[in-house]
């Protein structure tokens, strides 16, 4: 039998309920199964978290960043997205 | 002693985890990768937790002063009373492997029972440890079946494995004095009703990974009276080997 | 691209660094870039792998159960931080495997630290505070370095490694009050590891080759002489705390540096270790060799489980 590799996976932990899935790390396995629980045990040892996704590496499409002028800086000087670009008089405390 | 059976039936259940997670640590740093490596530490770490647990709690019914080391690291070869199973040694990947399985699977069953104990020590640990070897045994379980159905080559290496460990299955529902005291007072397991069970649960993992059940009626026995195999002797010799040469120190 | 395009291209990489910008696996790099964060990132990858071996030794033979579990969950730090830091090396398009294929083929190095015996239990107290003391010192700085996913894996490793060091001293400290037997026996292994310990913080800066570029990329933060000088000054107190000696007979407070002066190290013994040559450097390639090929049937059945499983979920689906 040749040597196929265990492919890499990324591995998203969501710390405690409430809040977001975050990106953790990648590790090796052979299937999604063997991904979780490499993943409990390499990621969440120290009690970091209440639920945990997988993803295979390659199935992720991330954006080109020779493309992050296009992509990213037009969005810079949109400024009335903002609420610090509205004027209020002073009088009123809480908008 | 005054509760000389209680103190020895904690002894029966904790030499299995004192002697298992042992056999689990020899392989940190050996692992067929770093991902398995880091899962068989966790094993190892949790049955040393729930070791310490037991013994402290032996300790304190002893009342003589000893404490959880000199229970887990001065008694000698024949006052060790854990199966024969766990004592088997690493010989590769699927030993190590199956051995778990057969555990993990007359683990669990054991601790769910022992949760229900009159003892609340005993079954205050028990819940603790049912999470942790319910862990155990999917583990051991999954990789039973990528053995099992995976390339020839580890099928026949689990098949092997599975065959010569499982002369050592039966002892774990044999029932020592102790046992029986226990069992009378509410506070023990009775390990003889188990047995149907974990032999159905242990077929259907076998069967789902294409093994052979071993059909053997021929079975080794004596772990829980003391008289181990020969690999228990070198085993007790690394994990005593600071108590014996430095005696009474601290550490 | 031409001549000209590439030099701008690295003009513009060296300025975003120089402003403190990290750099991710997909943005464009120097060549050089790559290559050299390759290197050092899976050398430390490869230290905190093979730096199991030693420590692993006496997790059989720990002396209580308390020393062994934590002994045992130091250990697995390190399987873990050695699997962070391959997985960073991953990004920049090399695999595990030839990473490990460098390993076990020699081309790549590792700390030359564990090429030396762990003969007595003190020796894991000595490596927790001297040898994890100076991996410390090395690695705070990497938290801040240039390359994303090896600062993002450093921030993670310093975080658990912070309780490496106080398990190591503690074990010192319980010998240094022990029995005159167990004094000795920390100070033996004080005697073994101290000097070792110093020469991991690599060679002196007039012999260092690649200082200059790694500053830039920050890759390296101080010269290893003051990395030398800070792990001296702040480890000799803990000795004298304890009431060991540090073997070093030139040893000297010097009121004006407001620093130890400390007597020259025996930088032969250090390349002779570092050339392959030191006490355990075969056993050590051994082990590790031994592990990945009688691991292979494990890892080819995991692969040949996985893609029958998939096969039947296709069926199924069908």
């Amino acid at each position: 039998m040749g040597t196929k590799n265990w492919p890499l996976w990324e591995i998203f932990v969501r710390s405690k309920n409430g809040l977001e899935h975050r990106h953790f790390g990648s590790l090796h396995a052979a299937d999604a199964e063997m991904a979780i629980e490499n993943a409990r045990d390499v990621y969440t040892r120290r009690n970091e978290g209440v639920s945990i996704w997988v993803v295979e590496s390659k199935n992720i499409t991330a954006s080109n960043p020779e493309h992050n002028g296009e992509m990213f800086e037009p969005a810079q000087d949109k400024v009335y997205r903002h609420p610090t670009f509205y004027e209020l008089p002073d009088e009123v405390k809480y908008m | 002693m005054k509760n000389e059976n209680l103190y020895k039936y904690i002894l029966g259940i904790a030499d299995n985890s004192l002697i298992l997670g042992q056999r689990m640590g020899e392989l940190c740093g050996h692992g067929p990768s770093l991902e398995t490596d880091i899962a068989c530490t966790n094993i190892s770490l949790d049955l040393f937790g729930q070791v310490r647990s037991f013994y402290q709690y032996a300790a304190k019914i002893a009342g003589d002063g000893k404490t959880e080391d000199d229970i887990a690291m001065l008694r000698k070869e024949r006052e060790y009373v854990n199966v024969l199973l766990v004592e088997q040694p690493n010989t590769n990947f699927a030993y190590s492997i199956g051995r778990q399985f057969l555990f993990d699977v007359y683990h669990l069953l054991f601790l769910k029972e022992l949760e229900k104990s009159k003892d609340l020590t005993l079954s205050a640990i028990a819940t603790k440890s049912i999470k942790e070897v319910s862990y155990h045994q999917r583990f051991s379980s999954d990789w039973i079946k990528r053995l099992g159905d995976g390339t020839n080559e580890s099928h026949q290496k689990i098949q092997s494995a599975i065959d010569d460990l499982w002369t050592y299955t039966d002892e774990l529902f044999h029932q020592t004095g102790a046992d029986k005291a226990m069992v009378k007072e509410g506070i023990g397991v009775n390990v003889t009703t188990l047995k149907d069970k974990y032999y159905h649960l242990v077929k259907n993992v076998l069967v789902e990974s294409t093994l052979k059940t071993p059909e053997s009626k021929y079975f080794q026995k004596g772990g829980k009276q003391g008289i181990h195999t020969e690999h228990l002797g070198y085993l007790l010799a690394e994990l005593q080997y600071m108590q014996r040469a430095y005696p009474n120190m601290e550490w | 691209m031409s001549e000209e395009q590439i030099k701008n291209l690295e003009e513009q990489f060296e300025a975003r660094i120089a402003r403190d910008e990290k750099i991710e696996p997909k943005d464009w790099m120097p060549e050089k870039y790559r290559q050299t964060h390759i290197r050092q990132i899976s050398q430390h990858a490869h230290s905190e792998v093979v730096g199991m071996l030693p420590e692993g030794n006496w997790i059989t033979r720990a002396p209580s159960l308390r020393r062994k579990v934590a002994l045992l969950a130091k250990i697995q730090d390190e399987a873990g931080h050695g699997l962070y830091l391959y997985s960073a090396c991953e990004t920049l398009g090399v695999s595990r495997d030839e990473l490990y294929d460098q390993l076990h083929s020699g081309k790549a190095k590792y700390s030359s630290i564990f090429n030396y015996p762990t003969i007595t239990w003190a020796d894991m107290g000595a490596i927790g505070w001297l040898v994890d003391g100076a991996a410390i010192i090395n690695q705070v700085p990497l938290c801040n370095t240039s390359f994303g996913p090896y600062a993002r894996a450093m921030v993670r490793v310093c975080k658990e490694e912070s309780f490496h060091q106080r398990q190591g001293y503690e074990i010192m400290i319980k010998l240094a009050n022990g029995t005159p037997e167990q004094k000795d026996m920390a100070q033996d292994a004080l005697n073994r590891w101290w000097w070792p310990s110093l020469m991991m913080l690599g060679p002196t800066d007039a012999e260092s080759i690649h200082t200059e570029q790694s500053m830039k990329w920050k890759l390296k933060r101080k010269s290893n002489d003051d990395l030398r000088q800070q792990f001296i000054d702040q480890t000799v107190p803990q000795a004298h705390l304890i009431g060991l000696t540090i073997p070093d007979p030139d040893l000297k407070w010097n009121e004006e540096k407001g620093s130890y002066d400390f007597g020259p190290i025996d930088w032969d013994e250090f390349w002779q270790v570092v050339k392959g040559h030191g006490p355990c450097n075969k056993e050590r390639m051994k082990a590790r060799v031994e592990a990945w090929e009688e691991g292979e049937w494990v890892r080819d059945a995991a692969m040949a489980y996985a893609e029958k499983q998939k096969e039947r979920k296709e069926k199924q689906a069908v």
